[in-house]
């Protein structure tokens, strides 16, 4: 699914690299926990993945099935199938909720040659999905993330990745500034879209998300690389022991 | 005072070019009065400090510049889906023929040219009247020259609750048209009118609407400026409120290489609501100047100016306002926005905000900005498929909706929308 050979990416307005050689294979249909102390580079993977500007890419690869993803706009990233929930949702001012979602499920639609989706057929499906994140009519209205809760903001990330329904879900730090029940609830939303066909790549620093959406594959990221994969009891391991041991270990 | 001898000439070389239209009795005294106006301030120039931003020669001249005729199949005919009454204007000339009866609006509308020789007029109290009012404290001499030779227009007169919107449409078929209208209405106690104006009316514009809002009554405006590219216009509103009278104007202009519109509010009875707002978009050759006069001269009356533009590869905007809150008005709530979207680092956005308070207990604010467009917001919507051309329009359009929200009938507001959207599918970076 998802493939990232030997990427190194600086910063394009400073000389400072970021991304030193990372290696990371996805595959279909699995869930992958990346870790790592702060200033590792997790953020900015996500970012370079999704088509952020201000990042260069020096050297290495990213596919999505194939397809070079460095070469495609966000636009076309999305449209093929890449999504990013964002650690910190940006909010737009006068763009409605729910226009803007329309907007998007109807442009990828068409990107990818498919019929639009209706103005009814969209409402009788929207309204399902929001209801099981508790999204209510009132926020699908207002502006874009404009005056969210933290929580609701990250709901709404997930109502988005539910309404495209993407192969490749990146989800950045989407546990920071929730409280238990909404991490729950968010992680309920993650799970009901697992299927054999659809990979998650979950960017956080604590083991606690883990628990609710149980990752196939951990890595532990420091210092622009994956310096150590296993399985869950990985994430076990930095949530007793912090990363010291590890990255002494590797180092 | 003599005028300078620059400013006497491009008048008298103004003047040379036009001759009092045959009216008889009050108007042929109005037009007069008008006339005598104009050559005692002097038509603008361009080191008059009310024109700083926008050079008048052009508006001045004896002879209109030639302007490419836009081809009305093009248009995407703004308010097609309102039923009105529509009154329609070919180069500055009425066309009854075109025209819709104007009885079915239950008001009476009267042409102007007809009614010159009547001596008894409602429409006498009013004509140039309020454009004379507007003169103080700022020279407006082109508004004069309109009330002196503007050759058509019409006179309304809503008694009620008009049955349907008035519409007045403008075609441009003839390239060197250079057209004055000059329409007045008056809307008496507790009635309601809505007028939609749309439409190029000319290779050069000179248009003077005098509004007069008694007590209790309402005057909503929508106009959808034209889509023509070589059009130089210049628009006055001079409106009077009454006690508890609403008045809102808005005002939709797309391209055109000189459009300066000038509204001028005077609240002279207590409780009245002014709002006055504007949506303007221009790509290339494009200056657009909205001065905005307004008076608060009673008690607890509410003001709002709203002016949004978008503009892209050197295109200009101006924005001049300013609130005026005379001795006495208290408990005025008064509100002035201006802002400009740059899509790019070549255009300009030109503003003087200005307030000038003398009562001691009143609420007023302003603000004014320029800014590019949110590249955060653009990701964000990018990362979700939304291709970047229509991303922009998306992120244009919530900058824009603060003016359209002063549109109070949902239809007209949705068609402006339209139009603002085939505009901006149109004009892609």
């Amino acid at each position: 699914m998802l493939e990232i050979k030997n990427l190194h990416v600086k910063l394009e307005e400073e000389d400072k690299q970021i991304l030193k050689g990372v290696d990371l294979a996805v595959e279909a249909g699995t869930v992958h926990a990346i870790m790592g102390p702060n200033g590792s580079g997790k953020s900015t993977l996500s970012y370079v993945l999704s088509g952020k500007d201000g990042y260069e890419v020096t050297e290495g690869a990213a596919t999505l099935d194939g397809a070079d993803l460095l070469d495609l706009d966000p636009e076309e990233r999305a449209a093929a199938g890449l999504f990013l929930a964002f650690q910190y949702p940006v909010e737009i001012p006068g763009v409605g909720n729910m226009t803007f979602l329309r907007t998007a499920v109807n442009a990828q639609r068409k990107a990818r040659g498919e019929d639009e989706m209706s103005a009814a057929e969209f409402l009788k499906v929207i309204r399902a999905k929001a209801k099981t994140l508790k999204i209510d009519a009132d926020m699908l209205k207002r502006p874009v993330n404009v005056g969210f809760s933290g929580g609701e903001k990250k709901r709404n990330e997930i109502l988005q990745m539910a309404m495209l329904e993407p192969k490749m879900c990146i989800l950045d730090e989407t546990d920071s500034g929730l409280d238990v029940d909404a991490m729950k609830l968010v992680a309920e939303g993650v799970n009901a879209l697992r299927n054999e066909g659809r990979s998650f790549l979950v960017i956080t620093h604590y083991q606690r998300l883990l628990d609710h959406i149980q990752p196939d594959v951990v890595h532990i990221m420091a210092d622009g690389r994956i310096v150590k994969s296993g399985g869950p009891e990985l994430a076990l391991e930095v949530e007793n022991n912090g990363y010291a041991d590890i990255l002494s270990e590797v180092a | 005072m003599a005028l300078p001898q620059q400013k006497l000439d491009i008048t008298e070389d103004r003047l040379v070019r036009v001759s009092l239209p045959e009216s008889g009795a009050w108007l042929r005294e109005a037009r007069d009065a008008a006339l005598a106006r104009v050559r005692s301030m002097g038509l603008p120039h361009r080191r008059d400090e009310y024109w700083k931003y926008t050079r008048p020669d052009s508006l001045v001249e004896p002879a209109a510049p030639d302007a490419a005729v836009f081809d009305p199949a093009a248009d995407d005919r703004p308010f097609d889906d309102i039923d009105r009454v529509k009154l329609y204007f070919v180069d500055g000339v009425f066309d009854a023929e075109a025209s819709d009866d104007p009885t079915l609006a239950g008001v009476e509308i009267e042409r102007l040219a007809d009614v010159a020789g009547t001596d008894i007029h409602w429409a006498k109290d009013l004509y140039g009247v309020l454009e004379t009012r507007g003169q103080t404290p700022v020279d407006r001499p082109l508004a004069a020259l309109n009330s002196a030779m503007a050759t058509d227009g019409v006179l309304i007169r809503a008694t009620g609750k008009a049955a349907k919107p008035v519409s007045l449409l403008y075609l441009h078929k003839n390239p060197t048209s250079d057209a004055m209208l000059h329409h007045v209405i008056r809307i008496e106690e507790g009635a309601d009118l809505t007028l939609l104006e749309n439409g190029p009316a000319a290779a050069r514009f000179n248009k003077v609407l005098e509004v007069d809002v008694a007590d209790g009554g309402a005057f909503h405006h929508v106009r959808a400026q034209g889509r023509d590219h070589e059009r130089r216009a210049v628009t006055h509103i001079f409106a009077r409120l009454g006690t508890e009278s609403i008045f809102k104007s808005f005002t939709l202009t797309v391209n055109g290489v000189l459009t300066r519109n000038e509204v001028v509010v005077e609240l002279t009875g207590d409780d009245a609501v002014a709002h006055v707002a504007g949506a303007a978009l221009g790509d290339g050759d494009f200056h657009h100047d909205d001065t905005v006069f307004v008076t608060h001269d009673a008690l607890n009356c509410e003001s709002r100016q709203v002016f949004k533009k978008v503009l892209r590869n050197g295109a200009v905007g101006v924005f001049q306002g300013k609130i005026l809150v005379k001795k006495g008005a208290q408990k005025t709530d008064g509100y002035q926005i201006s802002q400009a979207l740059l899509l790019d680092g070549d255009s300009q956005f030109l503003v003087k905000p200005e307030l000038e308070i003398y009562a001691d207990d009143v609420v007023c604010s302003h603000g004014s900005t320029s800014g590019a467009i949110d590249e955060e917001g653009l990701y964000y919507l990018r990362s979700r498929g939304i291709p970047e051309g229509p991303a922009t329009d998306l992120m244009t359009l919530a900058f824009l909706a603060e003016a359209i929200d002063e549109i109070e009938d949902a239809t007209i507001a949705a068609d402006i929308v339209t139009r603002l959207e085939g505009w901006l599918s149109r004009h892609r970076g």
